[in-house]
């Protein structure tokens, strides 16, 4: 296939769009965030237009409108998408209100089998009510939150040095947060190279969901817990526990000591953009940003190393994203639809797939002895997946994520209370939502 | 009367020169900022402290107006690039995919923010003809009511305004913002050019009438053209605030009839926000309504006023 | 000057007679003109508006179209006017409304001042300034996000360069002290040529003649500018400050790009907070309800203001 001038492109498009509409194909519309991993997926369904005659249209929503925007067009029954890559934790309202077409009859007709994909995408990204085999989505992207750090820092002798003198041990790869907030204050405010840089930048962001999707890695590793294991909306002291207060304390330890200044309203795309210029040793952020780091020209190679989130004292766990493919009830080309998905979950569209840069959730691809060392950060993302725990997946999902965003940024940026009255007011706030949604 | 206020004198001169200049060189460097990030490439724009000089690169506008991803090796050798802008993105290993969403959104901006300016200035002619020179029960009271509804926060009307869109079926088309900011800007319009039309003799018009025209005929012939000046420079600051606007757009529209405003902010690159392209999308987007505020900036005082200030 | 021919028999003939000749009478053309714009009012803002009200009243949320809808009476308002985080929401907009305003009025008004000293090119420096109003302030509170990373954007090294201070010592955006400070610089930035303009249209409205009646009563210049200068602009003056007012009560959309109403919620103007609660909750019962109190709001402090500002023009 040959990549068209982008003058060309729209008349090439508007002209196969014709021949196609000859050979009574349908228009599918795909939705997705815009990120890099989207773009690729334009690419690898070039081969899907190829085969099925049928001519895919994308509309790709930015990470902070993408829950707003994509939630809506669902709850007002839109037509915009046929096919949707929601989040991992839009399944139970989507499958609750009908949102999504149940993939049960079509996986068992076609042959394709649950049991293939990586176990934690099967529960995060298609099953509702979790951990019953009930499908509503084929798991489509693996994604997890993870550290990337600057290993040529790592690696210079002067620092090694100073750094076992200070702290009685080589620096390198953390194994505990507390060991990770060592590194981050041996580099808050080091020269290195003429420039002050710092330890690490995390997720602060107060709009859409950037701060949960951070804290949670700390939460869950000092022993924060949704819910009791008898009652799963039974919340008080488990969501506000004292070890859960520790780890929300953590954070904003975390936050004041080791992170760049004005970094108070930082998600995924800001942390990038420090950590490419050269502001940090160590960076929080979601696998899917990996392959850029990578091929970067001033961090990328050699320069990199990833890490999967280091355990606490309460466990070893790590904020879970991602998503699956489902097909959007309101479409008209279901049919359609369903071709694509199962076009999409052959091991050789999966292979090509992760080739791009998509995180494929395929066993036959991750398990191939050949994935491990296909890309430098390609086993961290395998043991990254297997400690995964995601953010609650019920239909009151947004009021759930408004509420903590709220209390976690009020506590860890703007500094106010204590933790453990944050957790209390979160843990208040989500009993409300649970008891107006009638499930307590 | 070299101390009076009315000539100042030139030392005055200077010293009010200068200041004004210095006021102006600080005001515009960040926009000089903006003009000069969109010719970086993504690297310097993120540039650890920042840099002055750079090398210029056109990468930005590149990134602006195509979609890009990341390809194989294997690809790469085999489809060598055959033209400079797809040389610049060769740089990361990604090839062009098609053209961006930038355009769409441009041409968004360009049918919503001129057809609601065609549509306000030609029902805001009407009516301001009307309640100029007819008698129109409850004049006043009308006029404050027009008024009134431009001090509505958006916000506010939004929840409905979404919900009747939703039934109406106008959510995220074209005509449904069309119609939407022609009813916020029609206040500013009737009352512009309320007082362009108070200006314009009735005589002409009356002379027209006793020579056999239709009130219609005396309106399009005699008023519309001396009115011109007056429907121009209406016609500049409703385009500005369709233009520009951002709250609706970024809650009513997704899709098919989302504007640029609510878009540039989104441009996402490798990764993080792709700023060289963000301020690229942002002077392209500029550059209309500065060429008509430049051509028409002696109307200026009088939009800004909101008609109070005659000439 | 002489009126033409057409004018004086226009003059003669009485206009009423003219008018019946021709098909529609005037009052029908006058409702053929007048009643589009007003029923688009009435769809696009009264409706709505009424609809509104209506729905501050219900416990409707528009996500869950679902669920039965419950008339609960002034509960919303209630629960509005009770809490302590909308009034939190009003402290940041009272400060961010106060200091736009001044430091425009000051700032606009010094400007229009000395450009009305008339040096050379005056006009083309006025283009200059006046260019920042014709961004999209969205687009300009993104782009200001970019400007106020302290390690990456301009803003601090250019306050470094100037002051001195350490441009990694501080944070514009992230800090809870300085955030409001943040917001008040950049709509300052971007609307102090608005202010400056209208009160240029109010400098150049005085005539000369009164300054050259001053100085012959030698009337000293700081006399003439307490006693002819500031009275004479007074009424453009506060019409700059009726429009900004509306405008920064309204405020959403430079703000939500640049803080997002953060750190915690320092910056969180009302309509900011609006929007959260009608389109990210969707509580929209509970948002209608707090957006009549807005609306009501604006409405009456316009009002008053309205009311002295004729007032002062009357003098």
């Amino acid at each position: 296939m040959k990549t068209s001038s982008c003058l060309a492109a729209p008349v090439l498009a508007a002209v196969s769009g014709l021949a196609a509409t000859a050979a009574s194909a349908d228009d599918l519309t795909l939705c997705w965030a815009a990120w890099d991993p989207a773009n690729a997926l334009v690419e690898l369904s070039k081969d899907f237009e190829a085969q099925s005659g049928h001519k895919m249209s994308f509309e790709f929503v930015p990470w902070p409108n993408f829950a707003d925007r994509m939630l809506n067009e669902l709850n007002s029954g839109g037509k915009l998408c046929d096919l949707m890559i929601g989040d991992s934790q839009w399944i139970g309202g989507a499958a609750e209100n009908g949102n999504y077409i149940k993939l049960n009859d079509f996986f068992d007709a076609e042959g394709i089998k649950m049991d293939d994909f990586i176990p934690a995408t099967v529960v995060g990204y298609a099953e509702w009510p979790k951990n019953t085999p009930n499908y509503w989505a084929l798991p489509a992207f693996g994604d997890v939150v993870g550290w990337t750090y600057r290993k040529d820092w790592f690696s210079r002798p002067e620092l090694q040095t100073e750094f076992k003198k200070t702290y009685g041990r080589d620096l390198g790869v953390p194994e505990t947060l507390d060991q990770l907030m060592d590194i981050a204050k041996f580099f808050q405010g080091r020269e290195i190279d003429g420039t002050t840089v710092y330890g690490a930048a995390i997720y602060t962001e107060r709009g859409s969901e950037g701060i949960t999707m951070g804290v949670t890695n700390a939460l869950y590793n000092y022993g924060f817990q949704y819910g009791s294991p008898a009652n799963p909306y039974e919340l008080q002291g488990f969501v506000n526990s004292p070890e859960a207060a520790k780890g929300l304390e953590f954070y904003k330890a975390l936050y004041d000591c080791c992170t760049p200044p004005g970094s108070s309203d930082w998600y995924m795309s800001e942390d990038i953009d420090a950590y490419k210029s050269g502001q940090v040793a160590l960076q929080m952020n979601f696998a899917f940003i990996w392959p850029g780091v990578n091929a970067d020209a001033n961090v990328g190679g050699d320069k990199s190393g990833y890490f999967p989130n280091p355990a606490g004292p309460g466990g070893h766990f790590a904020q879970l994203g991602g998503q699956g493919i489902s097909v959007v009830a309101n479409s008209d080309q279901k049919d359609a639809a369903l071709q694509y998905i199962k076009w999409f979950a052959q091991p050789e569209v999966q292979a090509k797939w992760w080739q791009l840069g998509g995180y494929s959730a395929l066993k036959a691809v991750v398990e191939d002895p050949a994935f491990a060392t296909s890309q430098p950060y390609a086993q961290t993302f395998l043991d990254s997946m297997a400690i995964v725990k995601d953010f609650w997946a019920e239909p009151a999902y947004a009021d759930l994520m408004l509420a903590m965003q709220k209390r976690v940024h009020d506590y860890v940026v703007a500094g106010q209370g204590t933790a453990q009255e944050a957790l209390d007011s979160l843990a208040k706030d989500w009993t409300a939502i649970f008891e107006d949604e009638g499930l307590l | 009367m070299s101390n009076s206020i009315t000539e100042p004198t030139p030392r005055q001169k200077w010293v009010a020169g200068i200041l004004v200049v210095g006021y102006a060189l600080v005001t515009i460097l960040p926009l000089i900022w903006i003009l000069t990030t969109g010719f970086k490439t993504p690297a310097d724009a993120i540039a650890y402290p920042p840099k002055v000089i750079f090398e210029p690169s056109l990468e930005g506008y590149v990134n602006l107006f195509t979609t890009r991803t990341r390809q194989t090796q294997e690809f790469l050798a085999a489809h060598p690039p055959q033209t400079w802008y797809e040389e610049i993105v060769r740089k990361y290993d990604m090839v062009i995919v098609g053209p961006s969403r930038y355009g769409e959104r441009f041409l968004n901006s360009v049918i919503i923010g001129f057809g609601s300016t065609f549509l306000s200035v030609f029902l805001g002619t009407l009516a301001a003809y009307a309640f100029s020179r007819f008698k129109v029960p409850l004049k006043d009271d009308l006029l404050f009511f027009i008024l009134s509804t431009r001090m509505m926060p958006p916000i506010a009307v939004a929840i409905p305004i979404f919900l009747m869109f939703r039934s109406l079926g106008l959510s995220d088309t074209h005509l449904g913002m069309i119609l939407l900011y022609t009813a916020v800007n029609i206040s500013l319009a009737v009352w512009l050019l309320k007082g362009f039309i108070d200006e314009i003799p009735r005589e002409y018009e009356e002379a027209a009438l006793i020579d056999g025209y239709t009130r219609f005929q005396a309106f399009y012939k005699v008023v519309l053209p001396q009115a011109a000046t007056g429907i121009a420079s209406t016609a500049i600051f409703c385009l500005i605030f369709a233009w520009n606007e951002y709250a609706f757009a970024a809650l009513l529209t997704s899709g098919t009839a989302q504007t640029a405003p609510p878009f540039i902010p989104t441009i996402i690159g490798v990764g993080g926000q792709d700023w060289p392209a963000v301020a690229a999308g942002a002077t392209v987007f500029l550059v209309p309504v500065m060429v008509f505020t430049i051509i028409l900036r002696k109307h200026l005082l009088r939009g800004i006023t909101f008609g109070a200030v005659r000439k | 000057m002489f009126d033409s021919p057409m004018q004086r028999a226009a003059r003669a003939t009485p206009p009423e007679i003219a008018r019946r000749i021709r098909g529609l009478s005037d009052r029908t053309v006058a409702w053929i003109f007048v009643s589009p714009t007003i029923l688009l009012l009435l769809a696009v803002n009264i409706f709505p508006l009424i609809w509104t009200i209506n729905l501050s009243f219900t416990n409707f949320r528009a996500n869950r179209p679902n669920r039965a809808i419950e008339y609960v009476g002034f509960e919303n308002y209630q629960r509005i006017l009770t809490d302590g985080d909308i009034w939190l929401t009003m402290q940041a907009t009272a400060h961010f409304l106060f200091w736009t305003i001044l430091l425009q009025v000051l700032i606009g008004f010094t400007l229009a001042w000395l450009i009305n000293r008339k040096f050379k090119g005056n006009d083309l420096w006025t283009t200059i300034i006046v260019l920042p109003m014709m961004l999209s302030p969205a687009v300009v509170g993104n782009f200001w996000t970019f400007l106020y990373q302290p390690q990456i954007g301009f803003f601090n090294y250019i306050v470094s360069f100037f002051t001195g201070v350490d441009p990694a010592s501080f944070q514009m955006i992230g800090d809870v002290p300085l955030a409001p400070w943040a917001i008040v610089i950049v709509d300052t930035w971007m609307w102090t040529p608005f202010v400056m303009l209208i009160c240029l249209a109010g400098l150049r409205s005085i005539p000369g003649y009164i300054y050259e009646a001053a100085e012959i009563d030698r009337a000293s210049r700081w006399r003439q500018f307490w006693t002819i200068t500031l009275p004479m602009v007074l009424p453009f003056l506060m019409l700059a400050v009726l429009f900004r007012g509306i405008e920064n009560f309204k405020m959403f959309d430079l703000v939500v790009q640049l803080t997002g109403g953060g750190p915690g919620s320092t910056t969180e103007l009302t309509s900011i907070n609006l929007k959260r609660e009608a389109f990210e909750k969707w509580r929209t019962g509970y948002a209608s309800a707090y957006a009549v109190i807005l609306f009501v709001t604006i409405f009456g402090l316009a009002s008053i203001y309205v009311k002295a500002l004729n007032k002062v023009k009357e003098r």
